[in-house]
This record gives structure tokens, C-alpha cells and sequence, in this order.
């Protein structure tokens, strides 16, 4: 029997961020709302009305405060507890409709679907009751695009996203060729998946602006004009999947931690708080995907916004003696190489870490040095260390180094209580 | 619709049977059908393991759908849910008459029993001192979901 050609859907969440806030704030349903990043900068999530204002997505805060003021627009700062547990039953609920699941991001999942589709009855009906039953389930709005490729299926959710007329799904299957070529004709090349606004330019320099000029263009020339990414784009476009559905998300090759703090550090103590800190973090996600690390990069760096004080950046990468995913020997790795790159008197704005030179766990060297039997009570330490603060929470059980004050702590002024995960911040009912 | 794919499986033991036993079955009956086979003395309890008691598996039925609350206030002291009391709310179950469920109400959330009859969509509290919410023509009752447990802890000083 011949296997049915592939059908991919892609579900995406309408503004995530704010719709996982208006959940939870019934009475926010229409008010125009912007979720802003991390040290409250920029508005990385935006409501239909204050998109309807024209404020672009990435605008810093203090450049739209005047427009806040004029139309009412609320700001939250991110909360991805939240954001994180919503995206988790999202996904729980996609799961139910088909068995191959590829989580893209926070907010976006393909699923193939074309085994499943007719349990439904059909591409488009089994969208409708996807959107219906996140819906239901979460309150979390969602649109369906359908297509036979993962570009297709992208560009279908867009024009769901685009049309009210869809309903929310759109199935490319269910439209003729040629309005599929109107759709196309009527939509910017920059729209594309993997297209973007730098390439966007280089196209429209050689004459290409729209979806349907992308898919007309020879693959030959747009390998040789710009790569085998884009040739393959155009071939999805005309509806032959080159991509496949990444279940199993790559092993990662480095592992990073960093962020800005709220306020300017100068002392060295609250540096190697925040440090260790970030050790913590990476290394608990260095052992969820069971590799171990053989360096510890460090780096510290001044505000370059502010050209008025002294300006310093510095990095510097630790060997370990031993490859391992030991939060205590990685710490103190990092602490090492954050005491040879530290300068008094500088106002630091941001520090981080990456583990680096990544290797699967199971593929680990002993080494000489090993005193015997010290790598199997690390191993039972650490994931002590993890159970217990999956159980209970983020960061109950930590390293001395890491301490408790977190001045450095990320500033989140109008961060939206943890409805979901925090007993003390459940939402009310009277 | 419950899911059992996050289950783990249970104690690795050796089964008589070759193969894996049916993998699609609940935990709970996995764990029956399997037998330890040790060479010492076996445990006469062995046959008779299973896990202790879950709060969750008891009051969440549909884990992606279920969502907490707390309580504030008297209206629902009539049907045993006191001010502070946390409840678990199902989005997915369909909500009925005589079901106690969470509703929004001029954008907040209120806990009431619901009654559907004769036409009449109310929102009743279980205490006289309050006046049930009534929803006439061209004002809609939204539903937020359907409470299906409570729980509450005493405080003991000891």
C-alpha cells in the first residue's frame, strides 16, 4: 500500500504572551496589552490592538510610553512560569490529535497529520476542532494552517492569522491551484519561513517580491544566487517536502547562561552570585539532555549604553580537568575564571556562562585522576539536586556560592502572578 | 479523555512473559500482571506492591484542562467550600445543571452552583445572605469551567 503524501499542520498560538495573561484576567479581553522582555525593555508580545496602533513588534517601552498613556495600553512584564506551563498543556493537548509532534517553539507545533486527518473528517475539519478544543481546554485562541510541506503549512497559518474568513484554519488542500497562486500573488516574499527581511531585500533586488515570485523562480538560479536553503524554500513552496518533522530536538553543543541585571553590579561578591547561579541553571539542563562538559566560557561586560562610564568586556573559557556535568566542579570552574577577568570599578550590566565542548555522557573518558568511586557519588548528588528541585521548586537546594540575596535578579516590575504554578498566587474566585 | 503516556513504568522487575506485556495498558494494570522473580527467600508483600496514594490522580481528571482557585469569601459555605479553600476546576467538562462552576462575571471570576431551568439561567450561591445572579435576555452567562474538588489544609501546631 502506498503510504499517503505527507500533510503537515502547524498550530501557532494567537499572541501568546498576552493571551496567556487574558486567561487568567477575564476582564483585559479587548484592553490593548503589551508583554514586555526580560528587564522590561521591549514589547515582545503585542494584542490586536495595539498592533491595530502600529506599534512593531520589538519597540523598547520608553519609546511607546506616550502612545500607552493616550489609548490606556497595559504593560506586563514576561512571566515564563506561566507562559511555560500554558505552552506545556498546549502541547498536551496536540498530542491527543496526532502522534508525531514537533514542538517549534513556546507557541508553535507541526504535527503530521495526513494518517490521521480522515478520523476527523478531513484536514480542515480536524483544524476546527484542534482550535475548538485548545480553546476549551487552555483558552488559549490558536490558528491551523494546513499544507502539504512545512513552508506551505507556515504560510497557510499566516493567511489563517491574516483572514478572518478562514475561521482560524486554513487548509492550502482545499483551495484550487490557481487561488492558491492569488493567495501567493498577494503576500510579501519576506513572509516566507527562513525568508527574513535581509533576504527579502536581495530578492526584491532581483525582481522577486511576492510568495508566488519565490515559487516561480528557478531553483537552479536561486541555488546559485543564494544557496541550497533557498532552493529548497521554493521547492516546499511548490508543495514537495524537503523538511521532516524533528521530534527528537538535537542534543545541544553549548549550553548558555546570561542575562542583564535590573541594576548595575560593581562588587565582585554579587558577580559570583549571579555566576554561580547560571552554573546552576546550565547545568541542570546539561544533565536533562545527559551530556557532560569539558569547559566553562565566563564573561562579564559594562552598560555600552552608557558611554559616560568606564566601559570593560571580558570572557574567558576554563578547562576542565575532567569532562563532567557536576554543578559543585563547574561552579568552581567558573568562579576561577570569573576572578582572573574581574576589574574593580566597573559598573557591570551583564554577566553570563556557556558550557562548551559538549559530549553525550554515555561516551565519557574516566580519568586518571578519578578517585575512585567520586564520579558515581556525583552522580547520586546531583540528581538529588534535580529531583528534589523539580519537586519543589526552582533553586530549594543550591550551591552555597549562589546565594540568597539575587540583587542581580532580573527586573520584572508588573510581572503577572504564577497562576499556575505557585500555591500562594492562584487566581481568586468570590 | 485521560492520557497515560507520562506514566511510568513500574519497578523493573523480570516477567515470566518474553515479551513486553501490554504496553498500552494503564500503569495500575501493568503493575498486576507482573511478578518478581528473586533467588533468596521472595517477600511475601512482593505480590501485593503498588504505589501509595496520588492527591493528583484522585481530584485531576484531565490534566492539561484543570486549573486551581482559591476561594475568597462566604457565598459557597452551604455546599462545604469555605473562604480560602482551593478547588480544582475542569475547562473541559461540560457544564450542567447543578454543577458548581466558575463563571465570569463583569470580568471576575465568582464560584456559584448553576441552575438551568425553565429557561432560567442563574448563578446561585449556598449561603442565604447572598442573592443569586440572574442572566436575562441579551446578557450571556459565561461559563470559565467546572469545578470538580476542593481541598483544604488545617493548621496543626506541632
Amino acid at each position: 500500500m502506498d503510504s499517503p503524501s505527507p500533510q503537515f499542520a502547524l498550530v501557532d498560538a494567537n499572541n501568546f504572551y498576552v493571551s496567556c495573561e487574558r486567561v487568567f484576567r477575564p476582564a483585559l479581553a479587548s484592553t490593548p496589552m503589551v508583554v514586555l522582555s526580560n528587564n522590561d525593555g521591549c514589547a515582545v508580545a503585542r494584542s490586536n490592538e495595539v498592533k491595530a496602533l502600529g506599534v512593531k513588534m520589538g519597540t523598547p517601552w520608553f519609546k511607546m510610553r506616550e502612545l500607552a498613556a493616550q489609548h490606556g495600553i497595559l504593560a506586563f512584564s514576561s512571566n515564563y512560569t506561566l507562559y511555560g506551563d500554558m505552552s506545556n498543556r498546549l502541547v498536551a493537548v496536540l498530542r491527543q490529535f496526532a502522534p508525531e509532534v514537533e514542538v517549534y517553539s513556546i507557541d508553535e507545533s507541526f504535527l503530521r497529520i495526513e494518517t490521521v486527518a480522515h478520523l476527523y473528517g478531513g484536514a480542515g475539519a480536524m483544524g476546527q476542532q484542534i482550535r475548538a478544543r485548545v480553546g476549551q481546554w487552555t483558552g488559549l485562541p490558536v490558528c491551523v494552517g494546513i499544507g502539504p510541506t512545512k513552508t506551505l503549512a507556515k504560510l497557510a497559518n499566516h493567511m489563517a492569522k491574516k483572514n478572518p474568513e478562514f475561521n482560524g484554519v486554513c487548509d492550502l488542500h482545499a483551495l484550487s491551484r490557481a487561488e492558491r497562486g492569488r493567495w501567493m500573488a498577494g503576500i510579501e516574499v519576506g513572509e516566507v519561513w527562513g525568508v527574513g527581511r535581509r533576504l527579502e531585500e536581495r530578492l526584491a533586488a532581483l525582481g522577486i517580491h511576492t510568495v508566488l515570485d519565490l515559487r516561480n523562480a528557478s531553483p537552479k538560479w536561486l541555488r546559485s544566487h543564494f544557496g541550497v536553503v533557498m532552493e529548497r524554500t521554493c521547492s516546499e513552496l511548490r508543495g514537495i517536502s524537503c523538511l521532516a518533522l524533528e521530534e527528537v530536538v538535537p542534543a545541544k553543543q553549548q549550553i548558555m547562561a546570561s542575562r542583564s541585571f535590573g541594576q548595575p553590579l560593581e562588587d565582585i561578591e554579587a558577580l559570583r552570585e549571579a555566576v554561580a547561579a547560571y552554573v546552576s541553571r546550565a547545568a541542570e539542563k546539561l544533565r536533562a539532555q545527559a551530556s557532560v562538559c569539558a569547559a566553562v566560557h565566563v564573561f562579564v561586560m559594562s552598560n555600552r549604553f552608557r558611554p559616560e562610564e568606564p566601559q570593560y568586556s571580558a570572557g574567558l573559557t576554563v578547562p576542565m580537568a575532567e569532562a563532567c556535568d557536576d554543578t559543585r566542579a563547574l561552579t568552581t570552574a567558573a568562579l576561577r575564571g570569573l576572578g582572573a577577568i574581574f576589574r574593580p570599578g566597573i559598573r557591570y550590566k551583564k554577566a553570563g556562562i556557556m558550557l562548551t565542548l559538549l559530549s553525550p555522557k554515555a561516551a565519557m573518558q574516566r580519568s586518571l585522576f578519578d578517585v575512585a568511586g567520586a564520579g558515581a557519588r556525583s552522580a547520586a548528588l546531583m540528581s538529588v539536586l534535580d529531583a528534589v528541585n523539580r519537586t519543589f521548586g526552582r533553586d530549594v537546594l543550591r550551591t552555597g556560592a549562589s546565594g540568597t540575596e539575587k540583587r542581580w535578579a532580573m527586573r520584572s516590575e508588573n510581572r503577572s502572578p504564577r497562576y499556575t504554578t505557585r500555591w500562594d498566587e492562584l487566581p481568586v474566585a468570590r | 479523555m485521560r492520557s497515560h503516556a507520562q506514566h511510568t513504568s513500574p519497578v523493573p522487575t523480570l516477567s515470566q512473559a518474553p515479551e513486553p506485556l501490554a504496553t498500552d495498558a494503564p500503569a495500575a494494570e501493568i503493575r498486576l500482571l507482573s511478578h518478581r522473580i528473586s533467588a533468596g527467600f521472595p517477600s511475601p508483600a512482593s505480590d501485593y506492591v503498588e504505589d501509595g496514594l496520588d492527591l493528583n490522580e484522585y481530584l485531576v481528571r484531565n490534566k492539561p484542562a484543570s486549573f486551581m482557585f482559591t476561594v475568597k469569601g462566604d457565598s459557597m459555605t452551604g455546599a462545604s467550600i469555605e473562604d480560602g479553600d482551593k478547588v480544582v476546576v475542569d475547562r473541559s467538562a461540560r457544564a450542567q445543571h447543578n454543577d458548581i462552576v466558575v463563571a465570569v462575571v463583569d470580568g471576575e471570576y465568582t464560584i456559584k452552583r448553576l441552575y438551568l431551568r425553565d429557561g432560567h439561567v442563574e448563578l446561585r450561591p449556598e449561603n442565604p445572605a447572598f442573592e443569586a445572579i440572574t442572566f436575562g435576555e441579551g446578557s450571556e452567562l459565561e461559563v470559565w469551567g467546572v469545578v470538580v474538588g476542593v481541598v483544604r489544609r488545617y493548621p496543626v501546631a506541632r
